[in-house]
């Protein structure tokens, strides 16, 4: 059995619609209109122990409901989910000491108080035992380099430093199931490069299932081995990042390097030129034409060094969520659809 | 067959022990946060202490102008000192029985996404925020102790009946602890509406008044004309700040005491299934908002 199963969860919201201006605004206070928002419809879903899963999708597309529906915050309209054999959403106290929620912009920590207190408030909790505690709590502070904060109330650390703390309070318990909501928000280059480090590492020695979403693809692909896209609150791609990249970019870059004194001229005979700032010409070119177009273009001009490379992750992203929201028919790998 | 059970029974002890442990830490936690801001928590403290002073000259005045001014005058069975004694009196009711920014904070977790922390732990807000507003209690008291000996030891002239006997005592210990409960409830039970509305305050508001004058707090509830003072005996407000005075100065006569108490208690068993039921249905229209 998967750990986490989850079959035509749907969710949808009644939100309050609201129209500009006062006299709209007034007849609000009598009479009110409603809308469906429909943030989850139908999601189909099997996670394997030690899995670790990136959601993918715009801002609204679905990813952080069906967290919030596996983590037991919300109900579902429809559908059914269970992570470990339990519903989340009756949220059982086993259930609940199995797991852990991380979400980059919201505080668990005690504002006011060193984080130490809120890790033995989590002590406390999860009935961790003190031995087990101290061990996980060591571990965990040395691994993410944060041990000489610990006695720091948690208002004076810095964005990434909390962070870690976070991560730190979720862990303490030493869950199996692990969600992460944009765990990297908002920090700077090095502090995501340090949580992303240690989350592989994590994840490689307790072999947990993760499931985490977020905007940065570094962290997706230096984390992720399976990437889920949500568009519109459905499942439109489930795969490797690899299959993404071949499945939504028709294109690569070619990367030259010309000779000193070469010019460039007439070189979009042969591609679509991306940018020319010589000696360096970038070229696009149909994947099916990559052969013939290098062949034309070493014979033509010379050249020092070629690198041919797959567009930026973002790029192909934004083409996916573009495409699927466009209607495309949602492909899916066998990765997942097999039963 | 034994062996099992007295195992199982040992386990029940052990389990009982650990829970108490976590209740004592959340306690110690939430203690210390509210001593984080020392300062403004022992400035706002004493403030409260202010308005005796012109309670007393309201009083002194009001008795002074009506039939036969303070020294012998009465007002619905009260002297001036009684009056006094009742205003101190109602005070303490309130340092147990008011519970500030509860319901507003509680409403504020739900518009912000913070209760999500007591959905996904396994924790039970309710408890948990009851043994939070326990720790506030106890820091309010340990600050406010002086100030309120101080105050009761000059008003002490004021104290002319001499102290209740012994069961009253205990009646009146009781109905303090009760009233906080009471109010802790009540506040809470506001703060959870803000599953439905997003925003309390002008709720909260309403009842702040209602409660200014129904529990007494402004002046005693045997002050009001019928049918108003009949009203207010089968609201729990009394509970908030009259109750505990009147049992203290005897005005609840000794056959109706413990009915009264077993009534508050009544509105206690009430007011938590009202909770328990608010909350519940509120986490079923819940939608995570925030994040």
């Amino acid at each position: 059995m998967a750990i986490i199963e989850i079959e035509n969860l749907a969710k949808s919201y009644r939100v309050y619609q609201k129209r500009e201006g006062l006299t709209a605004a007034v007849r609000g206070l009598f009479h009110r209109e409603y809308r469906q928002v429909e943030a989850v419809r139908g999601i189909n879903l099997r996670v394997e122990q030690g899995e670790f899963v990136a959601f993918l999708g715009p801002n609204g597309a679905g990813k952080t409901t069906t967290l919030k529906l596996l983590s037991g915050v919300i109900y579902p309209s429809s559908g059914s989910a269970t992570v470990m054999g339990y519903v989340p959403w009756e949220r059982s106290n086993n259930y609940r000491s199995r797991f852990a929620l991380v979400m980059g912009q919201k505080n668990q920590l005690w504002w006011d108080l060193p984080s130490q207190e809120s890790f033995r408030l989590h002590q406390q909790i999860y009935r961790i035992d003190s031995t087990n505690f101290q061990r996980t709590l060591d571990e965990l502070t040395d691994l993410l380099g944060v041990a000489q904060l610990l006695g720091r109330p948690v208002r004076e650390l810095s964005l990434g430093e909390r962070m870690k703390m976070e991560l730190i309070a979720a862990l303490l318990h030493s869950p199996e199931v692990l969600f992460l909501d944009e765990p990297t928000i908002g920090l700077d280059v090095v502090a995501q490069h340090n949580i992303q480090q240690f989350l592989r590492y994590y994840q490689e020695q307790r072999k947990i299932t993760i499931l985490l979403t977020s905007h940065y693809m570094k962290d997706i692909a230096a984390l992720c081995r399976r990437v889920v896209v949500i568009n519109d609150g459905a499942i439109k791609f489930d795969g490797s990042l690899a299959e993404v990249v071949d499945n939504f970019s028709s294109t690569r870059l070619v990367r030259l390097r010309l000779a000193d004194g070469q010019s460039a001229e007439g070189i979009e005979a042969y591609a679509d030129v991306e940018s020319i700032e010589l000696p360096k010409v970038t070229l696009r070119c149909p994947r099916t034409s990559i052969a013939k177009v290098l062949a034309e273009v070493l014979d033509r001009y010379q050249i020092e060094d070629v690198n041919v490379e797959d567009p930026p992750l973002e790029e192909v992203i934004s083409k996916l969520f573009h495409d699927t929201r466009a209607g495309t028919p949602a492909m899916e790998s066998n990765s997942s659809g097999a039963k | 067959m034994r062996k099992a059970s007295a195992a199982i029974s040992n386990d029940e002890t052990s389990g009982i022990i650990v829970r108490i442990f976590c209740w004592w830490t959340i306690f110690r936690i939430a203690l210390e946060e509210r001593l984080a801001y020392r300062g403004d928590f022992a400035l706002g403290t004493l403030m409260r202490f202010l308005p005796v002073v012109t309670q007393i000259f309201l009083w002194w005045a009001i008795f002074d102008s009506v039939n036969g001014g303070a020294a012998s005058g009465k007002m619905v069975g009260y002297t001036f000192n009684n009056m006094i004694v009742y205003y101190l009196l109602s005070m303490l009711g309130r340092a147990f029985s008011s519970m500030p920014g509860l319901a507003s904070s509680v409403s504020k977790q739900i518009r912000d996404g913070e209760i999500k922390k007591y959905l996904i732990q396994p924790i039970d807000m309710i408890g948990f925020l009851l043994l939070a507003r326990a720790a506030h209690k106890v820091a309010y008291y340990t600050v406010a102790t002086v100030p309120f000996a101080l105050v009761f030891f000059l008003c002490r002239g004021y104290f002319t009946e001499g102290w209740p006997d012994a069961s009253v005592m205990l009646a009146f210990v009781l109905s303090l602890l009760m009233a906080f409960v009471l109010g802790f409830l009540m506040d809470l039970c506001i703060g959870l509406i803000g599953f439905w509305f997003l925003e309390v305050s002008s709720l909260l508001f309403v009842y702040m008044l209602l409660n200014f004058f129904l529990s007494g707090h402004m002046f005693p509830l045997d002050l009001l004309p019928s049918p108003w003072n009949s009203f207010v005996q089968f609201m729990p407000f009394k509970y908030l700040a009259y109750f505990p005075a009147a049992v203290f100065l005897g005005k609840v006569p000794a056959e109706s005491l413990w009915a009264e108490i077993a009534l508050e208690f009544a509105w206690l068993v009430a007011l938590t299934i009202l909770a328990r039921f608010l909350y519940a249905r509120g986490l079923r229209r819940y939608s995570g908002y925030g994040g």
